[in-house]
Parts: structure tokens; sequence; C-alpha cells
């Protein structure tokens, strides 16, 4: 797991369009990965946006386990399709901290939330044509903001709503537990 | 419009939750009254449980965790073996009343339509699933919908979830559709018309007198691709029809619940079934429609019928309908949804032949035992799996690239008619002028 509380990501950011479907994050045929078992968590991170065209720029170098990119940023309706958790997973494990969205697809969004796996943060207007992959960008979670650090520019980040407190706790189980709803979980008493 | 009106979704949402009421936004914790996993999303959503419950935690409710394997069946992958083995362990250590494994007798198929045959699926209730295409089961007047690993352990262990009450969508069909147009036409349609995210986190609600003419698996194929629009449940007011085809699936009570009159929508769209056409999506969206007849003459390489959108007994009679003394030109593949429709293959008559002769000497692929095959690609030795840069249409759910296994393929969906006729072709077709 990537998020934790707030804070600010630096990193190099991967550009991708509209409709950035769940196969594209990552394709069926590594779906017989288990996300909960350490090494096929590690193995989907491999396999992040593999599903994209052969025209775009690798996401995860042949042979490497994670990404050099720690934010994605994407235009409408980013994780449409499927609802396998292994998509938001696949991202995470690659080392990805934020996607930085104009929309998302319901499911999607929600298993970012669920598992504090990254950030889905939106931003308030469309930023695919604003940045390009390569670009060295920082994140202020709590500005609500993405500079990109050659030019300065700053772009403003919708406020996440009613999944903040959600998020702030690490997740559904986190966030239950704040509430009482549910026991601490075995070794963490 | 009556501030006090709630539309079905509204009403199975409050009651399951113990409200009186709910309004769109809300967030709720909700009553689940079945959670459905499958192998390919089971043995993760097992681990999350087993983590935060701990390793001997008993799940909330062994008859209401249902478990369908269907994704990963005839392969030779030793992963997706391993996970059917896991899921084995678990129902049995569990002691779960509904568990279908396969290479058993109880072997089912794919689980969004295995559910409802084997009697887990009922009006007025609330179902979770591992699967985007839970939505398939608002076909029955339910609030059905997917959600991940994560959410699954949670209700796994508790029996409840978090959720946001959608807003509704909805879309009010008069009239009768004309002879070639069914469900899939229909629903192709509206995704063309509102967008792959036009119903983005809302209710697809699907009523008028058009819509009370369809049987079950007609509405399941609606109800299915409402996720393709990106909503969070699709639904249909259950009625004669629907309590009919309930009549000897389930000996549960249940209580229906309906939209009020005047109830508050997001936005409404009122068609005339009249104007509907046979139609596929062009790739790589379900969102890009086309009438079949504007389409006619695109080259084909392969057909395929199969999966939760197109593999069930009627999808099977309507190609039979086409197919019947034709032969195809192209290769096409035959997926029956579940062990149920198998069977029906062999039982079900058109004009004095049983649908699998007619499959036959239509020239067809040998029919394959009942699983998701090809619909998402799989692993390499998938059934019907694409590996090259073929043209394909199917009765699938979705064309996004890499779909059916191979990014450089084109996939185009369409209703089983549509894909009957074409297979006849081998060329995109409309299916009228055989009807």
């Amino acid at each position: 797991m990537n998020s934790g509380s707030g804070g600010s990501i630096k990193g190099l950011v991967y550009v991708v369009g509209d409709n950035i479907d769940t196969d594209a994050i990552i394709p069926a045929e590594y779906l017989n990965l288990v996300p909960t078992i350490k090494s096929e968590y590690e193995k989907l991170g491999s396999y992040a946006l593999s599903g994209l065209p052969d025209s775009m720029p690798r996401f995860v170098e042949a042979g490497a386990a994670r990404s050099r990119y720690v934010i994605v940023v994407a235009g409408q309706n980013f994780g449409c399709g499927s609802s396998r958790e292994h998509a938001p997973i696949a991202l995470g494990a690659a080392g990805v901290r934020a996607v930085v969205a104009e929309s998302y697809a319901r499911i999607f969004f929600r298993n970012a939330v669920a598992t504090g796996e990254l950030y889905p943060m939106e931003s308030a207007r469309r930023l695919c044509g604003s940045f390009r992959t390569g670009d060295e960008a920082e994140l202020d979670l709590n500005a609500g903001r993405i500079v990109k650090v050659a030019s300065g520019d700053s772009f403003e980040l919708r406020p996440l709503g009613a999944v903040a407190p959600v998020i702030a706790a690490g997740g559904i189980f986190g966030y239950a537990r704040k509430a009482g709803m549910i026991g601490s979980a075995p070794g963490r008493a | 419009m009556n501030k006090n009106s709630q539309t079905i979704t509204e009403k199975i949402l409050a009651r399951a939750a113990g409200q009186e009421s709910v309004r769109p936004g809300d967030n709720i914790w909700v009553n689940a009254d079945i959670l459905l996993t499958h192998d390919i999303c089971g043995p993760g959503t097992i681990g999350v449980f087993k983590r935060e419950f701990g390793e001997d935690a008993r799940v909330w409710d062994s008859e209401k965790v249902v478990i369908i394997p269907d994704h990963y069946i005839f392969t030779a992958d030793e992963k997706a073996h391993r996970n059917v083995e896991f899921l084995k362990q678990f129902a049995a250590g569990q002691k779960l009343a509904h568990f279908y494994p396969p290479g058993t007798g109880s072997y089912r198929g794919v689980c969004h339509v295995a559910l409802p045959e084997a009697g887990h699926v009922r009006p007025g209730e609330v179902i979770f699933g591992t699967d985007s295409h839970t939505c398939t089961h608002g076909a029955f007047g339910a609030f059905a919908t997917g959600i991940g690993n994560t959410d699954a352990g949670f209700v796994m262990g508790t029996g409840k979830l978090l959720i946001k009450v959608p807003p509704t969508a909805r879309f009010r069909i008069e009239g009768s559709f004309p002879a070639g147009v069914v469900g899939k036409d229909v629903i192709l349609r509206i995704i063309g018309d509102i967008g792959v995210d036009g119903a983005n986190y809302m209710a697809m609600e699907f009523c008028g007198s058009a819509l009370a003419a369809l049987d079950m698996d007609e509405r399941m194929t609606i109800c299915n691709m409402a996720i393709e629009a990106g909503a969070k449940n699709g639904i249909i007011a259950p009625d004669g029809v629907t309590a009919k085809w309930l009549e000897g699936r389930t000996g549960k009570p249940y209580r229906p619940l309906y939209s009020d009159e005047g109830a508050e929508a997001a936005f409404e769209r009122v068609y005339d079934a009249a104007d509907f056409v046979p139609c596929v999506a062009k790739p790589h969206l379900p969102s890009n429609y086309a009438p079949a007849r504007d389409m006619r003459g695109t080259p084909l390489d392969r057909a395929y019928i199969g999966s939760c959108t197109g593999g069930k007994l009627k999808d099977f009679v309507m190609a039979a309908r086409i197919l019947k003394g034709r032969k195809v030109k192209i290769p096409t593949f035959l997926v029956p949804a579940t062990a149920e429709v198998a069977m029906g293959l062999m039982t079900t008559v058109v004009d004095g032949k049983p649908l699998v002769t007619i499959f036959v000497e239509a020239g067809c692929e040998d029919i394959a035992p009942p699983s998701c095959a090809a619909c998402l690609g799989g692993p390499a030795d998938t059934y019907g799996r694409v590996a090259g840069s073929e043209s394909v249409i199917s009765t699938t759910n979705r064309n996004f690239i890499g779909r059916m296994g191979s990014k450089s393929a084109s996939i185009y969906l369409a209703s089983p008619l549509t894909v009957a006729a074409s297979a006849v072709e081998g060329r995109v077709a409309d299916p009228v002028k055989y009807l």
C-alpha cells in the first residue's frame, strides 16, 4: 500500500487519454494472480498498463518490477470496465501513488479508495495536454494542486469530498474500525 | 415531481439500511442478501477476509455467500487450477451452502446466468458481486452491483457495505420493437446515446410497455450492460414475467418494490420502440453505435456467441432461427453460459430441430463447455481466444482493445441475430432479411 495521510507526491508523470479501461490497466490473462499473495502482488505491478496500445511508451520496462512513473495523468472515465481490484493494485504495486484524472469510472474509484493503493484525484480541468509523459510533477494533497516542476505551472484538483474520511482512515476497514463497527485486525490489536 | 416519491433503487436501499427513505448522495450502510464471487476474484477476496478478520474467522452467513467458479475453468493454467482448489478448501471449511465447483455435477458456469438459475436472485433484495456484470440481476427488480475484493472481503465478514445512494437515470421505452430488434440492440443504442460514462455512478432504470413485453433473458441482457455506461446498477421493475420465471427457482418469499409515480430522476429519456434497429458497437468502445444496415459488408474473420450477456438459452434460440438451413462462412464459436443452457441446446427445438443439430449442420465450431471463455481473453489456451488481428463479431459485452485476447483484434458487439446473420455472410449483416 502506497498511500498514507496526505502530504506531497513528487515524481515522473505518465499521460494517457480518455476511457482507459481495466483491460488496458491489467489484461485479463493476469487475473490468475492473487493480489493478497505478496509475490503475485508484485508480479501484477510488472504488468501494469501493459494492455495499452503498443504505440504508447512502456509503463514498466521489460524485466522491471516497478515503473519509473509515480503519477498517472488521465482524461475522462479512467478505469472503466471490470470490477477487478487488480487494476488499482497493479498500479499501486508498480509504484504509482496517485492518478490525476478528469473523471473516474465508479468501481475503479471505489477500489482505489477501499484498498488505499493510490489516491484517485480529480483535476478541475483536463490536464492531458498540460503534461507529457516523463515530466516531473509535484502533487500537493493538502493544498489540492499538481505542479509541473520544470515550469512551475500549477493546476487545481477537486476536493475528495465524502470519501476523504475513508481515505484518511486507510480504506474501508480502517474507516469501519474507527466507527467501532468491527473489531481490530488480527495481530494489530 | 413528488419530493416524497422514491425510485425502486432508493426503496430497496432504504429497506436494506433500515431507513424509511434515502436520497441520492446519502452514504448509508446496507445489509447484503447475497455476496457472489468467482474464481478470479474469490481467492483475493478470501485473502482480504482472512487478513482482516483472522485465519479462523467465519463468514457472516454461510447461506448468503455464493461462490460460482466460471472464468478460467477449461485451461491448463496452473494458477487457475490452484485458485479453484483454494475456493474448494474455503467452501468446505466454511460449510458454504452454495458452491458450484468445476469437475462435479454441481458445476454451473457463468455466474450471472447461474445465480438466478440456482435461485439466488429475488426482487427487492441487495446483491453484491465481485464482478462488474453483477448489475445483470437488476433484471429481477433487485439492487445488484459489482464491487472489488476489499469491499467483498468486508461484506464476507460483516454482511454490510457502505454505499452512496445513486441518482436514477430513467429510460422509458413505449410501444413494440420491430422484427429483428432484441434486448442487445436496445442497450447498445442507449449506451451509444449517453456514452460509456453517460450513467456513471447512477442507477439505470428501464421501464415502459416495450420492456414489459420482453422475457427475462432479454431483460438480463439489458441490465447486464448498464455497467458499460458506467452505472452502479441497472434495474427493471418485477412483474408477472419475473414472478413466473422465479417459480420453482426460489422457495424463499420475497418482497418486491416499485418506483413511485413521479419519483425524481437525474434525467429521463423516452424512446419509441419502433425507432430501434438491429445494430453493432464498433471497435473499441461499447458506445460506438452503428445500425447494422450501415455497416453491411464490413469483413469479419469469426463470430462468437457466449458470455453472461449473450450466452443464455434465448440467445442461442435467436441464433438458431437464422442459422437453420444455412451455412456459416466464418469460424463461429458457441459457448453456452451455463450447464443448464448447454442442456437446453439439446432439448430445445426450433422448427423441428434441436439447437445443437442446427449449429452442427450450419458448420459452427464444436460447442464449448460452459464458462466465460474468450469474452475476456483469459489464459492463452482459452477456447475462442483471439490471438491475431482478426475482426470478430460477438454477443459479448466489451470491445476494448485487447479484450478478447489480442490488442490488434477488432471486436464488433451485436445481438445473437446480427451475429448469426453476419456469420452466414462472413461480413456484418442486417438480420432483418433472414426473419
